[in-house]
């Protein structure tokens, strides 16, 4: 491994004449079954922004858990500043100087903004705690992370982008030499990240080391000085990504070549009448909205995050009852008042947030692929055992789902594999109008690119798609339609040529600039 | 787990190990009590007695495991016990036959499972508020029917129900096994089980799948007051009268407790109805213990909780986990092939 | 609870009828209705006020003191001639009692004593658990005339005092008699049902012909235990001598069809002396001793157990 490393040279705009601020050496984590971690090494310097990157799976949390002592790891030696340390404890990895930021907001709700910051050390004056200076201090620290908010105020008050900053401070001021970043622009928009890019690059220039972990590759060449490559648990490489290219990376992650997929749209040539959509919203939600959609279209919605993207969704499939509006089914007028109805109608929805709207965690990959279908069939058909598997097998062969076995519960596959299995959950009721949120997101690059091509052949298997997302090359890459929303109402619609990233940009910016692509 | 034998033996593992170290603790205070001969009648002996006294808890812990597998729980069950038993006790009483006073107490519980469920799944009151208003009212209901005394009735066909016996066996063994393994059957051969479990793990998942989960929780709770009921006239027969303020009281906690020592988490989610029976049985197999052993009746309390703590930290996750380790570190430390989760953590461990 | 006789005591109350001259008017509070035995309790003092020509104002404080305390109260601020107490606990009752005393009303306590100085009441009706026990005790060791006599024991709930002091009278009385011997006790919580269960394993235990004779610390677990006695192919009365306290109507139907061997009355007339005592004061200011102990009156097979259960039946136990 250190000769695989050794020639990757020193990070740019860092002092080369600098130990590492952190260097882990032949880390190594067994579970019962399993090699985690292989022999890993991972190099940080002073005011280095150091991306970890792999597919899911490949071992980026379990080193990091390794590196905050979140586990105790079976091998290896760690060296901070100099020093071997071994924390056994996040809390010993915080004293050390490790502070951790996980894509979950770690911090209290409920209490104030000062409180999060300064929980367990507040400032104390005779005793007892200082309110005053608390707040006043939270205020100054924060104003140096560009946050202009009120320290008194609960933090749900605030964004999940500003409490990903106040979480960013407080492990900053405890810890203050490496900064642990874990997947924290996943439930962030366009804004919002560059908020958080801002930051980091203060932090960077205070000569923090940190280590940025994310799916986005876009993001990691605008942000990162280095990257570290895990693929099944080792090292397979670390560049400095000045000197290399978006589909280098790709390919040290996959061990392979991503095809660039760009389909041929037929717009004109789609089929018959599938759903008409006439004023169906919700106040407050959604503005009425109408919608045509024939067989063999894929419609893609665009929009920034809360522009009404994912309540469209919602809304066509009942999971929130519309105020108003009627929906036609094959020229004939049909009644969604919940997901029942939906369903019985060919209708099917993957929600954006998989953890808490689509998976059911504990329950086998198996009773999760057939969980639509039996619902259906209704309690007193069950789906016989071997029916179950014949479903099960199929999908996991077709869509090519990784899983040691139909029984492990299918909370313990990755993002991508999850989102196969919500797919084939549907795919198995054979639905006539299949609604996609965020198929992508937080998703390993080999999944993404295999979803999009599901997308395209189901497509062309006369399946309709509604497809809601935030990542603009993808709708380019699948969609027949794209229909713009902003502010929770259809600003624009974009067919054929027109449509290109650029100009679904403009029109999310309200920009006149449609045809100048 | 649905079908296969094999399955449900390694689910039902520790159960049945802590139901045998809990009988061989019978033999060690009353070495006689295996000894089962046939008198007046009947089988009499003292395993007969753990069998046909946990009927009640066995009863209610089948409604019970089935609410707590949606994340739910049902306090009322012991009040319902109540109400039912007097309303057999009164049937009775005004000249009924027994098997009026028999579907009179089950439409009850029906009628008190329907309203806990639609206070849950309709009016979406957490179950712990929604039940605790039966459980404290309920036993107020049932004084309202027995006018506060104890109903004494002497209708041989309701008596049989509780003191009699078929073939032999106490009736009530015979009721609760063949319920237990009825319903235990019926939610794994139809796709109930499989839709309950998914409600209790993830209800906005399942209803987005497209479960009816509004009408399957009603029916939960159905089931449940169903359960109390035919305990409730078990208990009454037992004793040839409705006891308003002393049936079932605190019986509700000995069946959530059955459910638990059963291995079934309180968060809801898989479910083994069989194990929650054999929570009960090692229930009243401690309370067995603490009758034979002939202690005060001041250490009965104490006993018990040591008992059950005993139980509850041997299932802990921790100690779970620490045995596998201590296995998987074995002479040899092959990892386990057919492991569905390779990447075991305490956490993920649900026993 | 029996609903006729609360709500007639609420329509009663609630109506201080212009014309009917009542001597006097006297405040009940009682604790509510926990038991049947509560609930005869009730109906006796109804029908003993009645009898009296008294006007009763009853209030169930429903286990409640607060209850009890407000009820005091308000018996006072109407100007009541006396009144009853059946005290909920033994402490916190100094101040209301004080109230009382200040307006000049007598305060008798029913079934219970209150840990308060004797001047702030004039006199507590109860009856005596220890000696229940005792009578209990004495019974059996002349029953068995000198014989050989295992003995088990259904306990009431563990640690409270009819418990303690009904097995303490016990102990005493059979005390100096070698051949009788407590072999098992174990508690049925005064209910029906845990008496069954726990006769049940004293059966199997000690087996049946070796038990010769059962104490229960109340007649309900003595109900229950003879079903178990039954069930166990004994002849409960016969084969297990059995003897229990509280005297309910089904001990005395038991009784009756030879089951059961003897029960010892706790009766539910505690307003009997109660009243006697009362009017002897208000009308000349007699003063009763501070304690007046109720008869703990023993049934056996010889008594008329069938009329005493059509008698006692209807008061609502």
């Amino acid at each position: 491994m250190t000769e695989q490393t050794a020639p990757t040279g020193t990070p740019t705009g860092t002092d080369a004449q600098d130990a590492p601020m952190l260097h882990a050496k032949g880390i190594s984590k067994f579970f019962p079954g399993t090699i985690a971690l292989d022999d890993v090494e991972l190099t940080l310097h002073r005011g280095e922004v150091h991306a970890l990157l792999g597919e899911n799976g490949a071992g980026k949390s379990t080193l990091i858990k390794c590196l905050t002592g979140a586990y105790k790891r079976d091998g290896g030696v760690i060296t901070l500043d100099g020093e071997v340390i071994n924390p056994a404890s996040t809390a010993e990895s915080q004293i050390c100087g490790i502070g951790t930021v996980y894509q979950e907001v770690n911090l209290l709700p409920n209490l104030t903004v000062a409180e999060n910051l300064y929980l367990g050390r507040q400032p104390m004056r005779g005793g007892l705690v200082s309110r005053k200076r608390m707040v006043a201090e939270a205020r100054r620290v924060l104003r140096d992370y560009g946050l202009d908010v009120d320290p008194g105020e609960p933090l749900t008050r605030y964004s999940v982008a500003v409490q990903q900053v106040v979480a960013i401070a407080r492990a900053v001021e405890m810890s203050g030499k490496v900064l642990i970043l874990d997947e924290p622009t996943a439930s962030l928009d366009r804004d919002e990240v560059q908020l958080l890019f801002s930051v980091i690059r203060t932090l960077k220039e205070r000569g923090l080391a940190i280590v940025f972990v994310t799916h986005f590759l876009d993001q990691v060449f605008e942000i990162s000085d280095r990257a570290t490559v895990l693929r099944n648990g080792r090292v397979v490489g670390t560049r400095v990504l000045s000197t290399v290219s978006q589909h280098d990376i790709v390919t040290l992650m996959l061990g392979r070549q991503l095809e660039a997929k760009v389909h041929d749209r037929q717009t004109g040539a789609a089929g018959e009448m599938l759903l008409e959509v006439d004023g169906l919203g919700k106040r407050g939600m959604l503005e009425p909205f109408s919608l045509a959609l024939r067989k063999g279209e894929v419609v893609g919605l665009a929009g920034l995050l809360g522009s009404g993207r994912t309540e469209t969704a919602n809304l066509l499939f009942g999971a929130v009852p519309a105020d108003g509006g009627v929906l036609k089914m094959h020229g004939k007028e049909i009644r969604v008042g919940n997901p029942r109805e939906a369903v019985r109608h060919g209708f099917a929805l993957c929600p954006e947030d998989r953890k808490t709207e689509g998976i059911v965690g504990d329950l086998s990959v198996r009773d999760n692929i057939v969980l639509a279908l039996q619902a259906r069939q209704g309690w007193m058909r069950p789906l016989s055992r071997a029916k179950m598997n014949e479903i099960a097998e199929h999908y996991v062969r077709t869509l090519d789902i990784r899983l040691a076995s139909l029984d492990m519960p299918i909370r313990l596959l990755s993002g991508g594999n999850q989102q196969k299995a919500l797919l084939a959950r549907w795919l198995a009721t054979s639905p006539d109008f299949l609604i996609l949120d965020e198929p992508t997101r937080g998703i390993d690059v080999g999944a993404h690119a295999e979803i999009i091509a599901l997308i395209e052949t189901l497509r062309q298997q006369g399946m309709s798609l509604l497809v809601a997302s935030s990542e603009m090359e993808e709708l380019v890459a699948y969609s027949t339609r794209v229909i713009v929303l902003r502010d929770r109402r259809q600003v624009a619609e974009l067919t054929g040529a027109e449509i290109t990233a650029q100009n679904i940009v403009h029109a999310i910016a309200d920009e006149p600039a449609r045809g100048v692509a | 787990m649905a079908g296969s034998t094999q399955g449900l033996l390694k689910r039902i593992t520790p159960q049945l190990i802590i139901l045998a170290a809990a009988l061989l603790l019978n033999v060690i205070v009353f070495p006689d009590f295996f000894h089962v001969d046939f008198r007046n009648g009947r089988l009499f002996g003292n395993i007969i007695d753990v069998l046909n006294r946990g009927a009640p808890t066995a009863l209610l812990c089948i409604g019970m495991t089935l609410v707590i597998a949606t994340r739910g729980i049902d306090l009322s069950v012991g009040a319902v016990m109540a109400i039912a038993g007097a309303t057999a006790a009164s049937l009775v009483v005004d000249g009924h036959g027994w098997f009026t006073a028999l579907i009179g107490a089950l439409a009850t519980g029906a009628i008190c499972g329907a309203w806990n469920g639609v206070l849950v799944a309709v009016l979406r009151i957490q179950p712990i508020v929604a039940t605790l208003v039966l459980m404290v009212a309920g036993r107020g209901v049932a004084q309202l029917i027995t006018e506060g005394t104890i109903l004494t009735f002497l209708n041989p066909g309701l008596i049989r129900l509780g003191a009699g016996t078929i073939l032999g066996i106490p009736t009530a063994i015979v009721i609760w096994i063949c319920l237990g393994a009825f319903v235990a059957f019926a939610v794994r051969r139809t796709a109930l089980g499989m839709l309950i479990e998914s409600i209790g793990i993830n209800e906005a998942s399942s209803r987005l799948a497209g479960i009816n989960s509004r009408v399957l929780l009603v029916c939960v709770y159905l089931v449940s007051g169903l359960c109390a009921a035919l305990a409730g006239v078990i208990v009454a027969a037992d004793i040839k009268g409705a006891d308003a303020n002393n049936a079932g009281l605190w019986l509700e906690l000995d069946a959530i407790l059955a459910v638990v020592i059963g291995g079934n988490s309180l968060l809801g989610g898989r479910f083994s109805i069989i194990a929650s029976l054999l929570g009960a049985m090692i229930i009243q197999s401690v309370n067995s213990v603490i009758l034979l052993s002939g202690m005060p009746p001041e250490f009965n309390l104490v006993i018990k909780a040591v008992l059950i703590l005993g139980i509850l930290v041997i299932q802990s996750p921790k100690v779970s986990y620490l045995w596998y380790m201590l296995r998987a570190s074995g002479p040899q430390p092959q990892p386990d092939r057919k492991s569905p989760r390779p990447r075991t953590t305490p956490e993920e461990k649900t026993q | 609870m029996n609903i006729k006789t609360t709500l007639l005591a609420g329509v009663v109350a609630l109506a201080p009828v212009a014309g009917f001259a009542a001597d006097l008017t006297i405040g009940f509070s009682q604790i509510g209705s926990e038991s049947g035995w509560r609930a005869a309790e009730t109906t006796v003092t109804k029908q003993q006020a009645e009898e009296r020509g008294i006007d009763l104002k009853f209030a169930d404080a429903q286990q409640k003191q607060e209850n009890q305390i407000k009820a005091i109260r308000s018996f006072i601020a109407q100007g009541v001639d006396g009144i009853l107490i059946a005290p909920v606990v033994a402490t916190g009752w100094d101040e209301v009692l004080e109230e009382a005393k200040d307006a000049d009303i007598p305060v008798v306590l029913l079934d219970r004593t209150v840990d308060a100085p004797e001047d702030l009441y004039l006199t507590a009706v109860t009856s005596d658990l220890v000696h229940e026990g005792n009578v209990a005790g004495q019974w059996l060791v002349d029953e068995v005339a000198g014989a050989d006599c295992r003995i088990v024991e259904l306990q009431g709930t563990t640690g409270s005092s009819p418990a303690i002091d009904r097995k303490t009278g016990f102990e005493q009385a059979i005390k100096g008699h070698d051949n009788l011997e407590i072999v098992r006790s174990q508690t049925g919580d005064f209910t029906r049902s845990q008496g069954k269960v726990v006769m049940e394993s004293f059966l199997k235990a000690e087996g049946g012909a070796n038990i010769c004779a059962l104490y229960a610390h109340n007649d309900d677990m003595a109900v229950g235990a003879i079903q178990a006695i039954k069930e166990a192919g004994l002849k409960p009365g016969t084969d297990i001598k059995i003897v229990s306290i509280d005297a309910v109507p089904d001990a005395h139907l038991a009784l009756a069809n030879g089951e059961m061997n003897a029960t010892i009355e706790l009766t539910p007339n505690m307003a009997g002396p109660a009243l006697d005592a009362m009017e002897a004061y208000l009308a000349d200011g007699t003063m009763p001793a501070k304690w007046i102990q109720t008869e703990s009156k023993l049934y056996t097979a010889k008594d008329d157990n069938q009329a005493v259960y059509e008698m006692k039946k209807d008061l609502g136990y």
